[in-house]
């Protein structure tokens, strides 16, 4: 007899007297005791006069709840200016490394953000992304948030990164397209206090002269409003079909 | 200073015994109490504080509490708390810092307030921010949260010093590291405090940028002769040392964040120091290089160029894979396998080693290795031309050069090991510098030599005494080029020069251009035998040292040995396992340009070389020549010429070993890991298609050969110089004789890419002396200097206090490529003519 044995002997033993198991459970009477077999079915019955809880999706999209974590958006100002100054503290505070930032400094010719710094290349992996929500935490100039869009799913890995332009707000009316300069006569620390509310002449002057065609110039757009219809890229819808780039069934990696 | 006395000093230290945060320590007297503190691990907090500069004072954080022995031996305390960064230990002391002391902790707290006050607090677009000192300690060391709610001091950002140092003056905290390293270490004014009070600044001398309302700049900037403010060569250093983002660099700026780098340590490619570096890079492409500390060498500081010239290796032009020319004479891409056996076919047939009738006519081919390899790379080069090409025509020197400098680097440099160091530099009593600018062709050489000013005297020999022998305090021994062998003939016995370097520990330094100036090498020789002095040869390039180590110049084989001497050859061949070494002496770069150029070799192989740096026409010889094998790291001159370019790797992207003028070892890895290949390990590709086993495919492959190799013995080495000095050609008419060396920031082809740098190179000019300049009439204040070449170069003139008969311009400088355009070395004639 080898040691094992031993062992599941005395194991038995235990068995035997440990307490039989007892169920707290009342003992059911005869008439419920002949229809338990089928007591499942009363329960399917009993829901088919319940209001249905299914969600239609993707026919019928049900908004989430306010504070749910979706996709990331990087704000602009009143003026259109991005909010994002490329300090990289959002991906620095990502604990899946799905954000990649690369700063640059803006000129006199290409003003993207309020001060000397903006973020050039944005790109978020969601893939990677956990929705954690420690980036929008470490946003210094709440350039980045969460918006409620769930939907990120796509046929590559590549199509999930997203590039800064599918992360963007959209432009809202008076803003204008970045670059642009700032509102004469302020400092980026009027921007960060909010003292910046709407796009002034000077800088609808100095887009007009450089980009007439630009489409969120008033005069420009206008005629956009009255066809009911905004820049393919800026729309919400555009980013929510997924991300720009070489997307078309490409499955590499 | 004797040797004697250093040894003394040495033995007996005298030390202090005190007590820090109730930690007894003993350090040597003089020792400041911050620095006994980090010896019993006890972080003081500290700005202004920095091992190499003079103690300052200037920002208050390193407040403790101090109690020392009055004079009775009674241990009193100090009323308030002390500065540990400028107090000396002394016996008995009792030191709380912020760790044991509740006074010293709250004052520290005041102190960082108070630098906060002015503090924009900008970091998220600082480029500092993660890696600052201010921001940690800021954290460590002071309140969570800020009192002051006023109006901060503004300062216009950021204010650009030079085209690549950015100053922000909002975020300085005036601890002054910046312009004691200015005035210290390099020596060049360009940035001081400014004006007094709340007002207090670091500023350039411009009263527009800074305007001052009443107050004067204090100081003046030096100027360079286009009136451009001066930029230094070792600017960067600022940057790194400065503990704010006050001082941030163009070429980085919002480039990065410190935890988005990889950090590899690394050796310096650019010139022969060796200078320890530290390369930061982010997905495979490296943004910026730092000093690392080695105080041997570099101490902490590098220049300008080891800093900032790094894009050159990642230019849209860099090879990736190999170029086959085909059918139609152009160059396409090839694989690896397919290029390697084009080229070594094509190389066969040029070396006549096809075993068919046709090898009669085949001429040979040379070997131009380039003077920036690495030390397994030159080894590869030499054994690649001695054992699978049979030639000696291998030559890294590409640059002037000659058969007495092959003379005295196997007899005196080759194989000598670690000779003078820079701690020798530094200590030396005397340093006689011949044919070498310690600034412009030394980089940290400079830096060494100025740490010893006023303690050691600095003699240069050269036509003018230049910005950088100045700050030296040097005295002149005017010369014109070509002259420096009568110069160093004439220091004899009895005279002050001589005395001087009679002293023990004397240093003469020989810079690379004295190779050109018959003579001079071997009366350098002789001076060193008559007063003792010792010899140190400091060439320019990063890899010539090594490459004399390796025996790839045509004379020499490795470990200094005689290339002419049989045992020698023998020696080696057994070493190598082969039959035996080509007897027939080899050419030199310039002669196996010139035989090529003149259809005298079917083949060359050429590594980094630059046709623009040579006198000798080496784009005709790459025209003239049938076959030519290109290793190259970018598409170059020499590669459009080429018949097969092998790609091989940058400095980065490699392992290897720089040889530092003072002959010890610079190893460094691999810092990006990429495909990209080495020159040993491609030539060890071709050596196996060829039918030999050169052994040179790893670095340890090639450093388990020279260890069997080692230094020459006696019977194998070569011989020292014996040339007489020749009379330089005199200056008659519109013939001058041309005076030449290139400047740190010029137009070398490893700073490509990098516009910063350039910016801040010295404006070209044009040097004569004031009677030269009347003799042949400048017009406009610009002469026209031709040479042996078709080109010209134009100048505006600077009239220099120098020797007459003699023009300067710099080598390589923007509009002043003298090997291309004049087509000579300095020290010979050229043709100059006022007015363009």
């Amino acid at each position: 007899m080898s040691e094992h044995d031993d062992v599941w002997k005395v194991n038995r033993e235990r068995d035997g007297e440990a307490q039989r198991f007892e169920s707290n459970f009342p003992e059911y009477g005869p008439i419920a005791k002949t229809f338990a077999p089928v007591a499942g079915f009363g329960v399917t019955l009993r829901n088919f006069f319940r209001p249905t809880v299914t969600e239609q999706y993707p026919d019928e999209k049900t908004p989430a709840m306010p504070r749910y974590h979706g996709r990331h958006q990087l704000n602009r100002y009143a003026d259109g200016l991005e909010k994002c100054i490329g300090c990289e503290l959002c991906a620095w505070a990502c604990p899946a490394d799905a954000i990649y930032v690369e700063a640059d400094s803006n000129t006199e010719d290409a003003q993207y953000s309020p001060g000397e710094r903006y973020g050039r290349v944005y790109q978020i992996n969601y893939l990677r992304c956990i929705f954690c929500g420690l980036c929008i935490e470490a946003c210094p100039t709440r350039a980045l948030t969460m918006t409620n869009e769930y939907e990120l799913a796509g046929p590559t890995r590549e199509g999930l990164i997203y590039e800064k332009q599918d992360l963007l707000a959209p432009m809202e009316d008076g803003m204008l397209a970045a670059p642009h300069p700032m509102v004469p006569g302020t400092v980026d620390d009027d921007y960060y206090k909010g003292d910046v509310t709407q796009v002034v002449q000077e800088q609808t002057a100095w887009v007009r002269e450089r980009r007439p065609d630009d489409p969120t110039l008033p005069e420009n757009r206008s005629a956009e409003d009255d066809a009911s219809s905004r820049p393919a890229q800026q729309s919400p819808d555009a980013a929510l079909s997924g991300p720009a780039g070489p997307v078309g069934g490409r499955t590499r990696g | 200073m004797t040797s004697t006395a250093d040894k003394a000093t040495a033995e007996v230290v005298e030390t202090v015994t005190l007590t820090i945060d109730g930690t007894e320590v003993t350090v040597p007297k003089g020792t400041l109490i911050i620095r006994a503190a980090e010896q019993v691990g006890i972080n003081i907090p500290r700005f202004c504080d920095h091992p190499l500069l003079k103690p300052a004072g200037a920002c208050r954080q390193c407040l403790v509490d101090v109690a020392a022995p009055d004079r009775e031996g009674n241990v009193r305390p100090f009323p308030k708390p002390q500065a540990s960064c400028t107090m000396t230990a002394m016996d008995g002391m009792i030191v709380n810092t912020q760790n044991t002391s509740d006074e010293a902790k709250k004052a520290q707290e005041g102190v960082m307030e108070l630098l906060l006050i002015n503090h924009p607090l900008d970091c998220p677009v600082c480029d500092k921010g993660g890696e600052c000192p201010l921001q940690n300690q800021a954290m460590s060391h002071g309140h969570a949260e800020s009192r002051f709610i006023d109006v901060k001091r503004v300062f216009e950002k950021p204010l650009a010093l030079s085209s690549e140092i950015l100053l922000d003056r909002e975020r300085c905290v005036l601890c002054q590291r910046c312009t004691r390293f200015s005035k210290e270490i390099a020596g060049d004014a360009f940035i001081d405090l400014q004006n007094r009070g709340a007002m207090q600044q670091i500023g350039t001398f411009d009263e527009d940028v800074l305007d001052f309302d009443g107050y004067e700049p204090i100081g003046v900037a030096a100027e360079d002769e286009s009136g451009k403010a001066f930029s230094s060569y070792y600017s960067g250093n600022t940057v790194q040392i400065c503990p704010v983002g006050a001082l941030t660099s163009a070429a980085y700026r919002f480039r990065s964040r410190p935890f988005d780098l990889v950090s590899s340590p690394g050796i310096s490619e650019h010139d022969s120091s060796g200078a320890a570096i530290r390369t930061d890079h982010r997905r495979g492409k490296v943004l910026r290089r730092l000093s690392d500390n080695d105080p041997v060498v570099n101490e902490e500081w590098i220049t300008d160029k080891d800093r900032f010239a790094f894009a050159w290796q990642n230019l849209s032009d860099r090879l990736e894979r190999p170029l086959v020319r085909g059918e139609d004479g152009e160059l396409h891409e090839a694989s690896w396998p397919d290029a390697i056996a084009r080229a070594a076919a094509g190389l066969r047939a040029a070396a006549g080693r096809t075993g068919t009738p046709a090898d009669r006519k085949a001429k040979g081919v040379g070997v131009l290795p380039g003077g920036r390899v690495t030390l397994e790379d030159a080894y590869a080069y030499q054994k690649f031309a001695r054992v699978a090409l049979g030639t000696n025509d291998v030559d890294a020197r590409t640059r002037g050069a000659s058969d007495e400098e092959q003379a005295f680097l196997g007899s005196s440099v080759a194989g000598t090991g670690l000779g003078v160091t820079f701690g020798d530099l530094e200590k030396a009593p005397t340093v006689l510098l011949v044919g070498f600018e310690p600034e412009d062709e030394g980089g940290v050489v400079f830096l060494r030599l100025r740490k010893s000013v006023g303690r050691q005297s600095v003699l240069t020999v050269a036509p003018f005494l230049s910005r950088g022998a100045e700050k030296l305090s040097a005295s002149l021994i005017q010369t014109a080029p070509g002259g420096e062998a009568g110069a160093l003939a004439a220091v004899k016995a009895g005279t002050d020069t001589a005395d001087a370097l009679s002293e023990d520990g004397a240093v003469v330094i020989l810079g690379e251009r004295l190779a050109t100036v018959p003579g001079a090498l071997a009366e350098a020789l002789r001076l060193a035998k008559r007063t003792g002095a010792r010899l140190a040869w400091i060439p320019r390039r990063a890899g010539e040292r090594g490459a004399a180590e390796a025996g790839a110049l045509p004379g020499l084989l490795p470990g200094g040995r005689d290339a002419a001497s049989e045992a020698a050859r023998d020696a080696v061949a057994q070493a190598w396992s082969v039959g035996s070494l080509p007897e027939a002496a080899g050419r030199d770069a310039a002669g196996i340009i010139a035989a090529a150029a003149a259809g005298e070799l079917s083949g060359l192989v050429v590594g980094g070389v630059t046709p623009s740096d040579l006198t000798a026409d080496l784009r005709a010889a790459l025209t003239a020549t049938d076959f030519v094998v290109s290793l190259e790291v970018r598409r170059t001159e020499v590669s459009e010429h080429a018949d097969v370019v092998l790609p091989v790797a940058p400095t980065f992207e490699k392992p290897g070993t720089f040889v530092n003028w003072e002959g010890r070892l610079r190893g460094f890895a691999t810092a990006i890991r990429t495909e990209a290949i080495s020159d040993h390990r491609a030539l060890d590709f071709l050596g196996r298609e060829l039918g030999v086993d050169l052994k040179v495919g790893t670095v340890a492959d090639v450093n388990e050969q020279l260890a069997v190799l080692g230094a020459a013995p006696k019977g194998q080495r070569m011989k020292a110089p014996t040339v007489k000095a020749a009379k330089p050609a005199p200056a008659t008419g519109d013939q001058l004789i041309l005076a030449s060396w290139h400047m740190l920031v010029d137009e070398g082809a490893l700073q490509d890419g990098e516009p910063y740098l350039a910016g801040t190179g010295r404006t070209a000019v044009a040097r004569l002396s004031a009677h030269t300049a009347e003799r042949i009439g400048v017009k406009d204040g610009v002469v026209t200097i031709t040479g042996a070449a078709k080109g010209a170069i134009e100048l505006p003139v600077v009239v220099t206090e120098m020797a007459d008969g003699v023009v300067w311009v710099p080598a390589k400088s923007p509009g002043s490529w003298v090997a291309q355009e004049l087509g000579v070395e300095p020290g010979t004639l050229v043709t100059v003519k006022g007015g363009i």
